[in-house]
């Protein structure tokens, strides 16, 4: 951008100007002090929610959660790992949650975005306008409930944890003004002329060069998912506890530990109840669900940056 | 006709997931019955027509004005700090010498963006425990009385507020640091060479160029205004009895309201009126931009 601007004049020259732009020292050093601060507010809490769930359990009754516990200890982690069973099962429906709705959301999110600004389509002004609505005007909570468990049943399947979330105008818009920017309607037209078929252009033409911008959206649609609680809230009903993902095993905790106790009672007969490491076992799964998160998030956050920067942009 | 073919999958989804409940929203003006041997929309249509009952009802409880009280205070205050802070810390973080130090802050403040409100409400927890909390064990420390938080209203409108900023401010932050990178830096060599200092060049360069993009941003939140975090008012604060005047809005309302009490009735009301709303007052915030400065309407 700033190369193409300026491009008769030489590199050191635009160095030179922005260095005498620069703020002062002093201004400078207290800039950094205050995003030092924000920034330790930012993640100070995940540190912390690790440092409990690495803390003894005699640590945590005597002195509580602390950045400094009396002893350190795995227990929590070796009984999560004892409880593979159950903490495994809610891993994998996370995990397939995550992959099959994101697969799902990019074919019917993109293809939406590759047909609305065809011009050769005759029905564009009705399907723009249909996306465009949603944007406006929901039917709100109650009526999108009674109808996706009254009248299309989806009440304790996994659909209903999938389906809701797979599509957004907000992902067709951001994909439709990417496929716009990358691939000129000429390429389109002259593939047209050359008699590939509309299917054949959008999956061999078009999809290979628009990888970016799906990984955007698929990046959207997977973390929507591994942090989706609510429609298994919604949706699926205590007794199909089988079918939670790692997010809703945190948010029915205090009834899951008492049933992982129970478990363990059955399982190791003998073991008393003071022996289960409750507070670190609940600050352990948070770990589990938020350590992908932290470690993918910094290397895919240009991506994230990107669809927020065309989402905005465009509206 | 190929592409009708494409779009198809799509538009069942809309059809189903999105228009589907528009229509179904009637249910708010019906006394909802289950009939046997027939479908949901039959049984919604036949429902005995009840006008405008379960309003009326809904707002004989004093629930219906807290929740509408705290839903609008609540995103008026969420609105303007979520364009004050990040603008300035994007404004701020561009003006940082070192770039590799920008990036590591921008990373971290972004993080909270990434985590559900479940997740965030365990980190609350482990601090405002009441027998375990970092904070009351500090109090203790100090020979202070421990703080019942979860009990105590008076805090929590603050611990809201800051929980909201805390999680959105990366993300606003990463949307104007991008238009500010997207300013060109002639405007900027123009302002040093008539000498000005570096306030004046963010008061006459780099805050009007944001405001396009600060319009959009504002007419898309207010449009929100009557729509919550679910998981901030309901998750965070365990949905703790003592601390429903300052936690109930709209949408916790609507899900207690359905999944709790089992009313249709008020929680469709609730949610008819949320819906409607929220389209009124995106229609009339982008009419009124529009009217001010016909360039930066949403549409």
């Amino acid at each position: 951008m700033l190369e193409r601007k300026t491009g008769f004049r030489s590199k050191s020259i635009v160095d030179g100007a922005q260095r005498f732009n620069q703020i002062s020292m002093p201004a400078d050093i207290l800039f950094n002090i205050l995003f030092l601060i924000i920034a330790l507010v930012c993640i100070i809490p995940l540190v912390f929610v690790v440092i409990i769930s690495l803390s003894s359990n005699d640590s945590i009754r005597t002195i509580g959660y602390s950045f400094t516990p009396n002893e350190w200890s795995l227990s929590a982690y070796s009984y999560l790992w004892r409880m593979r069973a159950y903490i495994g099962r809610a891993l994998f429906v996370s995990v397939g949650i995550t992959v099959i709705g994101t697969i799902l959301g990019l074919l019917l999110n993109s293809t939406m975005a590759y047909v609305l600004p065809r011009k050769s389509f005759r029905l564009r002004r009705f399907f723009t306008l249909m996306i465009f609505i949603p944007m406006l005007f929901h039917g709100g909570l109650v009526s999108t409930y009674l109808i996706n468990t009254k009248l299309l049943h989806l009440g304790n399947t996994y659909l209903a944890l999938i389906l809701p979330l797979c599509v957004s105008s907000f992902y067709i818009i951001v994909l439709r003004t990417y496929l716009q920017t990358t691939i000129p309607d000429s390429v389109i037209e002259s593939a047209r002329i050359d008699g590939a078929s509309q299917l054949r252009i959008f999956f061999h033409i078009v999809l290979p060069v628009s990888l970016p911008g799906l990984a955007t959206i698929g990046l959207f649609l997977a973390f929507a998912y591994w942090n989706d609680w609510f429609t298994t809230m919604l949706y699926i009903q205590s007794d199909h506890a089988n079918m939670f993902p790692l997010q809703y095993v945190l948010v029915d905790i205090e009834q899951n530990i008492q049933n992982m106790i129970r478990n363990a009672q059955y399982m190791m007969p003998g073991q008393s109840l003071d022996n289960i490491p409750a507070e670190s076992v609940r600050m352990a799964i948070v770990v589990f669900v938020v350590l992908p998160i932290a470690m993918a998030y910094p290397f895919f956050q240009k991506y994230f940056i990107t669809g927020l920067t065309i989402g905005s942009v465009k509206g | 006709m190929e592409l009708t073919l494409l779009a198809l999958p799509t538009s069942i989804w809309y059809l189903l997931f999105s228009y589907l409940p528009m229509f179904g929203i009637l249910v708010a003006f019906k006394r909802f019955k289950p009939l046997p041997r027939t479908n949901y929309i039959v049984s919604l249509l036949r429902s005995e027509f009840v006008g405008i009952d379960n309003f009326k009802f809904l707002f004989a409880t004093p629930d219906a004005w807290i929740m509408f009280r705290n839903t609008l205070l609540y995103n008026i205050v969420f609105i303007l700090l979520g364009i004050l802070i990040p603008v300035t810390l994007a404004i701020l973080i561009s003006q940082l010498r070192s770039r590799i130090l920008a990036k590591i802050y921008q990373t971290s403040i972004f993080l909270p963006y990434f985590l559900s409100w479940v997740v965030v409400g365990y980190f609350v927890f482990s601090f405002l425990s009441v027998d375990k909390g970092l904070i009351n064990s500090i109090l203790k420390l100090n020979g202070r009385d421990p703080v019942q938080w979860y009990m105590e209203r008076k805090y929590w409108p603050y611990l809201i507020v800051f929980l909201n900023v805390w999680k959105g401010m990366g993300y606003g932050m990463v949307v104007y640091l991008a238009s500010i990178t997207g300013i060109d830096a002639a405007l900027y060599e123009a302002a040093i060479i008539d000498g000005a200092s570096k306030r004046q060049q963010v008061r006459y360069i780099t805050l009007p160029m944001l405001k396009p993009i600060i319009t959009i941003l504002f007419i898309l939140s207010v449009g929100r205004i009557f729509s919550t975090d679910f998981g901030l008012f309901y998750q965070v604060p365990r949905n703790s009895g003592p601390l429903v005047d300052v936690t109930q809005t709209i949408d916790v309302y609507v899900y207690k309201a359905l999944m709790g009490m089992n009313n249709i009735g008020f929680s469709s009301a609730a949610a008819f009126l949320q819906s409607i709303f929220g389209l009124v007052t995106i229609l009339t915030a982008n009419f009124i931009v529009k009217k001010i400065d016909p360039e930066r309407g949403l549409f």
